[in-house]
């Protein structure tokens, strides 16, 4: 199965065991991947918070690449990428907009491109597949924590459960483990403060973490580069504000697979988190 | 005093009818950050509803929407599906326009700048170049001195920025919307 994939700037750099690990795993399940020519930044936060145009132009200019490429269908792993590509597909459709847009861009864009998270790659290519190359059952009680991006706004993404989302939950269950019922699956861990207003991203992600502790989970799962990253690197600002101090490991819903389809640990990128990962 | 003109201007560009909002709360329920932001998301909308002029200057100089950091909670909570998040963005980039600045806003608009300015000339994030801007522009020297080594011993942090071959239409889309005097803060 080929299938377009846009890493996004995290996944080359702080979040790039999130990359070694979708590739490590896509390659098990015969998934080919290919990555968008000459892909730029999707301008995440700071370009919607500042300019409307610019945070249409920044996807757009991703899709027409991936559109010229003949790619029908996109793969994107970061929860912030893939929020700011669908919005943008969305608002697109108004005609004035998109005619702004591709004047601005000197490209054409059609907007036809299938834009889906890694959880729905996941799903669609290789739930089966997944089931029946489990080679070391991911025996462990986990809490899946969607975050924000994944699953809102709803209206436009149309992905799972907005309150209670259940795929990742799912995809754990398949490899083996079990998952908790928690109050924080879809709680906001401060997102892009984590260098402007590391203080707010201590206490959100705190709350997340202690309410996962609370409930017996031995790991987070997440499929989000922000927050993991808010979460495994801001733990010694988390771990001031919280009234026990946790150690509980962050990891990537393709990590969990990836040990379950038996990839090495070092390969999935477990050794470059922040919180020690022994499961 | 009226200022009804306002209100019609961020209605024609997010969408947002302020009046269809009930007071009912969820949205400020809701919010992660209601209790740090001068002005909760419910009490944001009803002060738009006044329409007066010195409501709509106390949400620009308020430092609720630029603690808003768009988790769309309150959009997937409203019973009249009203978009706040997108009524904040507006409201933000009207902030700066009219440079009607809570001081919280400060670090928060340094690191939007920092982030762009890095995309802008290779288009794609730099995150030393980013932390680097930051520090400068916030005068933070000290701020994450011990993250910074240890992500770089975990091979998180590029040395070099890594460019895409087609700057030009990089340059392009800046020049043509955050740079453009007419259309900025649109």
């Amino acid at each position: 199965m080929k299938i377009g994939f846009y890493p996004g700037c995290s996944l080359t750099g702080s979040s790039r065991e999130y990359n070694e690990s979708v590739v490590a795993i896509a390659k098990v399940l015969d998934i080919e991947l290919t990555e968008i020519n000459d892909w730029n930044c999707c301008g995440a936060t700071a370009a919607h918070s500042m300019n409307e145009e610019l945070s249409m132009s920044l996807p757009a200019r991703i899709m027409a690449m991936a559109e010229k490429q003949g790619l029908t269908e996109v793969v994107v792993p970061c929860a912030a990428c893939y929020n700011r590509l669908k919005v943008t597909q969305h608002d697109l459709k108004d005609e004035t907009k998109r005619k702004r847009v591709s004047e601005i861009l000197q490209l054409p864009y059609d907007g036809s491109i299938e834009i889906i998270n890694v959880l729905q790659m996941l799903e669609k290519y290789g739930a089966e597949n997944i089931k029946a190359k489990v080679t070391q059952p991911f025996a462990h009680k986990v809490a899946c924590y969607y975050g924000c991006l994944l699953v809102r706004p709803h209206s436009i993404l149309q992905f799972d459960r907005v309150e209670d989302p259940q795929s990742m939950d799912e995809l754990i269950k398949v490899v083996g483990g079990t998952t908790i019922d928690w109050a924080f699956k879809t709680e906001c861990c401060g997102g892009g403060f984590s260098v402007s207003r590391t203080d707010l991203v201590a206490k959100l992600s705190g709350n997340i973490l202690e309410d996962a502790a609370d409930r017996g989970a031995e790991a987070l799962i997440v499929a989000c580069p922000m927050c993991q990253s808010n979460l495994d690197m801001r733990r010694g600002a988390i771990n001031k504000v919280i009234e026990r101090p946790s150690d509980i490991p962050v990891i990537y819903i393709t990590q969990a697979i990836g040990l379950a389809l038996g990839i090495d640990a070092e390969e999935l990128g477990l050794k470059r988190h922040f919180v020690t990962v022994e499961l | 005093m009226e200022h009804k003109g306002k209100i019609t201007d961020l209605q024609s560009h997010t969408g947002v009818e302020v009046m269809r909002c009930y007071q009912c709360g969820k949205c400020t329920a809701g919010c992660v950050l209601a209790t740090d932001m001068n002005f909760p998301p419910s009490y944001v909308m009803r002060l738009l509803q006044t329409g007066t002029k010195e409501n709509y200057i106390k949400i620009l100089g308020s430092n609720s929407i630029w603690l808003c950091l768009n988790c769309e909670n309150c959009l997937g909570r409203c019973p009249m599906e009203i978009d706040i998040p997108k009524m904040m963005d507006y409201l933000r980039t009207q902030a700066i326009k009219e440079n009607i600045l809570h001081p919280d806003s400060k670090p928060i608009i340094s690191f939007h700048r920092s982030f762009l300015d890095s995309i802008k000339y290779t288009g794609r994030l730099y995150e030393l170049g980013l932390i680097a801007e930051f520090k400068a522009r916030t005068f933070r020297v000290t701020q994450d001195l011990t993250i910074a080594p240890a992500m770089f011993l975990k091979g998180k942090l590029h040395l070099l920025p890594e460019k895409i071959k087609d700057r030009m239409t990089m340059k392009r889309i800046f020049a043509k919307t955050i740079e453009n005097v007419k259309t900025e803060n649109k």
